[in-house]
């Protein structure tokens, strides 16, 4: 290799690094603002330019009476409607990757069609109807679009864990004599916890972000990002950036955790969804009949 | 087993009829709202109005072409940054590889109003950035970065670049590397390996960004609502003033669903364009 081609290879190997560092400082930069602004002791109402450090705002984080309450409501409906979606969803994503039947695929669009369809539209849709039928918009109507928008990504992230599963374990249980119900409560749920836990953290994090389309219909409930939202025109106090803080540090750790939870579950039992399982999928989905009287378990099977 | 049939509509009944009900239903409401005729003072009846299609459309053209505009070139801003950056990832970073993915999924960490507003402080008028862009003469004395067309596709490109990275990174992590290194045994040099190997073999990816990143940003009105002005106004600000503001539902519900129908129908070419068949969470077969 010649020296001129060597230079061009280091240049170009180390561009490549040099673009993804600069793209990763893009994404950080903006957070790193928000948290050094917490510290911020603006003069006037507007929390844009650096005027001193202080720690009242920290001092004084659940101080306002509205920002705490939006915050508590929207810890609530995230973890109202987590719940339930989260069940729904992995009900779902059950059915779609165990079971063939008539109408799988028109089941797959309903899960993947509002994935692809923009907030506005969503929450829009969800107005018509509330004003169509004259429900009053609430906290009731939030917890009902939360769960809607939640449950197709909850059924994403599960089916992704059940694709890998092992079922010689459920099929063992169900020998030694074990019914349905208590094989899903001894085998399959424990194995699948570590994808319930991130699908369930994902559905918190969807619903606690969420403002297009609790925007369209909260009637007169406030939650966190509607707070934001009232509060920009007229200056947003700097305790919303401590909480913003707070909460993206207790997201980080939370999601740390999952992290860290998952590569223990993997590594502590031959339930990973090591090579050999991927294999048998593969040899599965290039055409191997699947033993008859079986639920056929190739991933998109009938789609 | 007879009963083993209704299992599986046992099992995703309540799921699916939870998104009949609110997400399919809703739908069909819009399009009855769509078709209706009337003021919220006078209420609304059911007239078939078709012509509340065209007139809403006809009405809001700007915002229809800008909203194209700055998602097109917001998808497209995204794919350049995020394919170098998914590449370093899943390549180059080594020991770092951990946590420039934490880098990537930070932003959801954070409220993506306060993202955005963040962009709005880094942005202001007394700033320093806008500061050092007038001495540099980027920007006139009296110049703004706020409320220009650039400032409003920055925040969409920044909000929506993780779903852009996400799947580039899946379709890459999963790339076979034996296929580079038989690509390079057959004496391909790195840039044929590199184009005619791993980049088609991450296509699947690149079409699931394209999507999840478009989709998104063309409803978007967030970005436009703090980072631009009147100028800057997109489809989705106009669908949330008809609704919110102005309440004329009819109208909003006509642009609701034009924006529907543009999406499901550019998804569709784009599909065809691209030939890939993996649309959001569906496997490709191997």
């Amino acid at each position: 290799m010649s020296p001129l081609s060597r230079v061009w290879r280091w240049i170009r190997e180390h561009a490549v690094m040099g673009v993804g560092i600069l793209a990763v400082a893009y994404m950080l930069i903006p957070i790193l603002v928000i948290a050094v602004f917490s510290f911020n002791d603006p003069k006037g109402k507007f929390n844009f330019t650096w005027e001193g450090f202080t720690l009242s705002h920290w001092e004084n984080a659940f101080g306002i009476p509205e920002l705490t309450e939006a915050l508590v409501l929207s810890l609530q409906l995230a973890a109202l409607s987590t719940v339930v979606a989260t069940a729904l969803g992995t009900l779902l994503a059950m059915g779609l990757v165990r079971y063939q039947f008539a109408g799988r695929r028109l089941a797959n669009l309903l899960i993947v069609i509002p994935m692809a369809t923009p907030e506005v539209v969503l929450g829009a849709s969800l107005l018509s109807m509330f004003v169509f039928i004259g429900v009053d918009r609430g906290f009731s109507t939030l917890w009902i679009a939360h769960i809607m928008f939640s449950i197709s990504f909850v059924v994403v992230v599960v089916r992704s864990r059940l694709i890998g599963f092992d079922r010689s374990l459920e099929e063992a249980a169900r020998d030694l004599g074990a019914t349905p119900l208590t094989t899903f409560r001894t085998i399959t749920l424990p194995l699948l916890a570590p994808g319930l836990v991130a699908a369930a953290l994902l559905a918190f994090a969807l619903s606690l972000d969420d403002f297009v389309i609790s925007n369209f219909n909260s009637g007169t409930t406030v939650t966190f990002p509607l707070f934001i939202f009232g509060a920009s025109q007229r200056g947003i106090p700097v305790e919303v950036n401590v909480l913003a803080t707070l909460l993206f540090v207790l997201t980080a750790i939370a999601m740390g955790f999952t992290v860290w939870q998952q590569h223990r579950a993997e590594k502590l039992a031959a339930i990973r969804p090591d090579d050999d399982v991927d294999t048998g999928l593969a040899a599965l989905a290039s055409g191997q009949r699947p033993v008859a009287g079986e639920p056929d378990p190739r991933p998109g099977a009938a789609s | 087993m007879k009963s083993r049939r209704f299992t599986p509509y046992a099992l995703m009944g309540p799921g699916l009829f939870w998104l009949l009900v609110f997400f399919a239903v809703p739908m069909a409401f819009m399009a009855i709202v769509a078709l209706e005729e009337g003021s919220i003072d006078t209420g609304f009846s059911l007239t078939w109005q078709w012509a509340n299609f065209s007139d809403s459309v006809g009405s809001f053209d700007t915002q229809f072409l800008r909203s194209f505009r700055f998602s097109i070139i917001a998808t497209l801003l995204c794919l350049l940054i995020a394919y170098p950056l998914a590449y370093a990832i899943a390549f180059k970073a080594g020991r770092w590889k951990n946590l420039m993915l934490f880098a990537v999924v930070a932003p959801f960490f954070t409220t993506y109003l306060i993202r955005t507003l963040a962009w709005q402080t880094i942005l202001t008028d007394q700033g320093q950035i806008a500061d050092f862009f007038r001495t540099i003469g980027i920007i006139s004395e009296d110049g703004r970065l706020l409320e220009t067309d650039s400032s409003v596709i920055m925040g969409i490109t920044y909000n929506f670049l993780p779903f852009m990275i996400l799947p580039i990174y899946a379709s890459l992590e999963q790339l076979d590397e034996r296929f580079i290194e038989a690509a390079k045994d057959l004496y391909s040099s790195s840039r044929q390996a590199f184009l005619r190997v791993t980049l088609p073999l991450s296509a699947p990816g690149i079409v699931a960004g394209t999507l999840l990143t478009f989709i998104p940003a063309f409803g978007d009105y967030v970005n436009a609502t703090f980072l631009g002005g009147p100028n800057q106004a997109m489809i989705g600000n106009v669908i949330q003033d008809q609704y919110l503001r102005t309440q004329n539902y009819p109208t909003a519900a006509a642009l609701s669903f034009v924006v529907m129908a543009v999406i499901l129908v550019m998804v569709l070419i784009y599909i065809r364009f691209a030939g890939s068949e993996s649309l959001m969470g569906e496997e490709t077969n191997p």
